[in-house]
């Protein structure tokens, strides 16, 4: 190797798998080069980013510089531009600019692809990779500049794949798997996803907005990809009629011929399953009972916790006027702290070609666009101008769903028009039967 | 034709977005999208779903580093190949899932997975992730990639992860066990609803780059981005007698966020005993039983110590060990500590309740105070 490691080689061993060994078989994978590759970058890449980590590890801060405006033309968003602050020390990794691409619905893939995309990134990058970034984009991590006009070119005209977002842009849009393979899908979160990151292509590439916006499709209450934590719309599928009850199967349940919870408590002995304890005690509403034979959910309490129904996936299903609900404003602590969606439509069909969710978002975003200060996201926005005016915005009306509990202080801004006589008043007739 | 760097523009292709997912469905899932019956996990990282036809597809699940090599990549493929009919997908927690049409070909697949080991002898495949049992730890770039961690990201993730291997490959938990980190507050990693978050964070102000300053930020940009105004217009004489507009800073109003260095490469804040990890607790985003919450700080700092962050791993370790025994089924950290309340939690974890752990940040702190005569006594 290039560079001595000690402190780095300390992480390749333990049975979790090592990223150092990871990077250590790419540097001798670009040294060795049996393919014979036409190698764009410097070939020590993944030696020198072994050299910076390890000097990262001794002095305790990051080495990597501040920004970098680089990007490909035409798009404001989609690299990251990164510089080295010991470009001498580490010249492969004097330019480590990343791209991100734009993954596929419920990161399915096929090999084609996926090997493809190898033979482009072996040739005109660091061969190194995450999959997948937070956002959900596969990263593709570090290259030169040189480079980023160049992958561009073959990832549209090659793979027919575009990049991601970064920046004031919409953020990729990502999604759980959906109907593809899981029962509990309220709604097809692939379809939908696919559809709205292609209608808003031009948001996503070209910043518009004050800040980033981020779209996220969960398919149940179970929210596997946090929507509802970390995306400044967050759709999540429920419904609204009855959950779907195979009696005989809760009774085989009961008779512990099924594994609770789909199987996931298997490995330790927690006793005989007691749907009494594990169900209908612990559901929210308390709106379930059980007599010893037969299961019974009132529906009209029931808020679709989803306990139920992973308890016991196979006697229990999601009902069948299923929707999303649609909440806004969840972001990361930055800047005034961390902010959880916050539920504004509690019930939308979900139905191509999705006219009255794009209506909706175009509502959100004028109101954003036109409101927003400088790096606001849409909470902190909510949270300065208050609910009302984003009911205002969207045109919908106040329900109690809304809300946890009405407001515990009287300071409501009255507006004029809901004051009989308004606000213009005549203090000299106020006078008259009021001395001074 | 190639890019012609001399015509950039020339058969320009944009707009296209992603690919469409349909091109990349295993068969069994195409035929089967939106009719599936229900699941079971047959044994730690290994599930079956049951179409309502009776077609079963088998996933065999198993974690990995994000950050992985093009070569490990084609591995993954080659496997897919052989096993998977070139099919394979990724889960938002960097797990990889193999999936095969037929339970006889489980077990081929298992053997392949498990045999293929690392020059270090770390698993390349390890078999897990599933259930109530503790799955991959997601997370940011950490010091590989970024120009504001307050900490590393792959190293503290493969320490803690090393630690904790016993529990992705089993179910033995109260519930699932969400591990996430992020190397600084932009949270590119959202850590803030899980039930242990290990989040970088710095302890000293930004120090003032006078050589510089007055050419490379908006000096304006600078002052707003701090929400504590801490920041205020200052002046410096430098060396050679010339004079720089720049920025003073109220170290006394600085909580370190470190938004300032975003808008202004003149102010960093990185430092090598300043900077380390913030333990948080009890955060999920399921509405499972109980809403989504957030996690809440349980440790203030613990310091930086590569390359196995020592003091990090065990201290999720002792969290996680504490949890497992004393958790009833179902409960998640949050669940658990809201039961049998946070003074308890100090008590049962050890952990030590210091003046950092009282919420002092704006109108939110309020409601984090006890406004009740209902507390615990404890022995802590």
């Amino acid at each position: 190797m290039k560079h001595k490691t000690p402190l780095l080689d300390q992480l390749e061993s333990g049975p979790w798998p090592s990223f150092v060994s990871d990077i250590k078989r790419e540097a001798e994978a670009r040294a060795k080069n049996e393919k014979g590759v036409d190698f764009q970058i410097p070939v020590e890449v993944c030696d020198d980013i072994l050299g910076v980590m390890e000097l990262t590890y001794e002095q305790k801060r990051t080495h990597w510089k501040h920004g970098g405006i680089v990007g490909v033309f035409g798009y404001g968003g989609g690299v990251i531009g990164r510089y080295c602050d010991q470009p001498e020390m580490f010249p492969g990794v004097a330019h480590f600019h990343t791209i991100r691409v734009n993954q596929p619905g419920g990161k399915y893939y096929n090999t084609e692809f996926l090997k493809k995309l190898c033979d482009l990134w072996d040739k005109r990058g660091s061969g190194l990779t995450n999959m997948h970034g937070s956002t959900g984009d596969i990263i593709l991590l570090g290259t030169y500049t040189h480079q980023l006009e160049e992958v561009f070119y073959e990832l549209t005209h090659d793979f027919n794949q575009d990049l991601g977002g970064s920046g004031s842009n919409l953020r990729t849009p990502s999604d759980c798997l959906g109907k593809s393979r899981c029962e509990y899908a309220c709604y097809d979160t692939m379809a939908l996803c696919y559809d709205l990151t292609n209608e808003y292509q031009d948001f996503l590439h070209r910043p518009a907005f004050p800040y980033k916006f981020k779209f996220k499709f969960d398919g149940c209450p179970n929210c596997c990809v946090a929507s509802i934590a970390r995306s400044d719309m967050s759709f999540i599928g429920t419904w609204r009629d009855d959950i779907r009850i195979d009696q005989k199967a809760v009774q085989a349940y009961v008779g512990g011929e099924v594994p609770v919870n789909g199987g996931a408590f298997k490995g330790r002995d927690w006793g005989a399953f007691d749907i009494n304890a594990e169900v209908i005690d612990l559901c929210p509403t308390k709106c379930m009972s059980w007599d010893g034979k037969k299961l019974g959910i009132y529906t009209p309490e029931c808020t679709r916790c989803m306990h139920c129904i992973n308890v016991m996936p196979k006697a229990l299903r999601i009902g069948e006027d299923c929707g999303v609900a649609i909440l806004l404003g969840a972001k990361a602590p930055i800047l005034d702290g961390a902010q959880m969606g916050s539920l504004v439509v509690p019930f939308m069909k979900v139905e191509p070609p999705y006219t009255e969710i794009k209506e909706f978002i175009e509502k959100v975003w004028d109101y954003w666009m036109e409101e927003g200060k400088n790096r606001e996201r849409l909470g902190e926005l909510m949270k300065r101008q208050g609910f009302q005016r984003l009911l205002e915005a969207t045109g919908l009306e106040p329900i109690p769903q809304m809300v946890k509990e009405p407001r515990t202080n009287p300071y409501i801004f009255w507006r004029a028009d809901e004051v009989p006589g308004g606000f213009e008043r005549d203090i000299k007739e106020y006078r008259k039967h009021h001395l001074r | 034709m190639p890019y012609d760097p001399k015509e950039p523009l020339k058969d320009r292709i944009t707009d296209l977005g992603p690919r469409h997912y349909e091109d990349f469905l295993p068969p069994v899932i195409k035929n089967n999208y939106g009719k599936w019956a229900y699941h079971e996990i047959l044994e730690p990282g290994v599930l079956v779903h049951v179409a309502e036809n009776g077609d079963k597809v088998f996933t065999v699940r198993v974690g990995g580093a994000r950050l992985m090599s093009i070569s490990h990549i084609r591995e993954i493929c080659e496997i897919a190949d052989k096993h998977c009919d070139g099919h394979l997908r990724f889960t938002t927690r960097n797990n990889i899932e193999f999936m095969v049409d037929d339970l006889a070909k489980v077990e081929p697949l298992k053997k392949e997975l498990l045999g293929r080991k690392q020059a270090g002898g770390g698993f390349k495949f390890p078999i897990g992730g599933t259930g109530a049992g503790i799955t991959n730890i997601v997370h940011t770039q950490g010091w590989i990639h970024c120009h504001t961690p307050a900490t590393d990201a792959s190293g503290v993730v493969k320490a803690v992860m090393d630690d904790l291997f016993d529990e992705f490959t089993s179910m033995r938990m109260p519930a699932q066990v969400r591990i996430s980190l992020a190397c600084c507050l932009n949270m590119c990693g959202a850590v803030h609803c899980s039930d242990i978050a290990i989040l970088g964070y710095h302890r000293k102000p930004p120090m003032v780059d006078w050589e510089v300053i007055d050419k490379v930020c908006e000096i304006p940009l600078a002052i707003a981005s701090c929400p504590t105004a801490a920041i205020k217009p200052g002046k410096f004489t430098r060396e050679d007698g010339t004079t720089a507009q720049g920025v003073q800073v109220n170290a006394d109003r600085c909580m370190f966020c470190g938004n300032c260095y975003t808008m202004c490469p003149a102010l960093p804040l990185a430092d090598d005993v300043g900077d380390g990890i913030v333990i948080m607790a009890g955060g999920k985003v399921s509405n499972r039983i109980s809403p989504p919450k957030f996690s809440k700080v349980v440790v203030a700092f613990l310091p930086n110590t590569p390359p196995r962050w020592k003091e990090t791993c065990d201290c999720v370790k002792n969290l996680v060990e504490v949890y497992a025994k004393d958790a009833r089924k179902y409960e998640r950290v949050g669940d658990w500590a809201e039961r049998i309340g946070w003074e308890r939690f100090f008590e049962k974890t050890g952990l030590p309740f210091t003046h950092h752990l009282i919420d002092d940040f704006r109108d939110p702190a309020y409601y984090t105070w006890r406004q009740t005569t209902q507390y615990r006594f404890t022995n802590s």
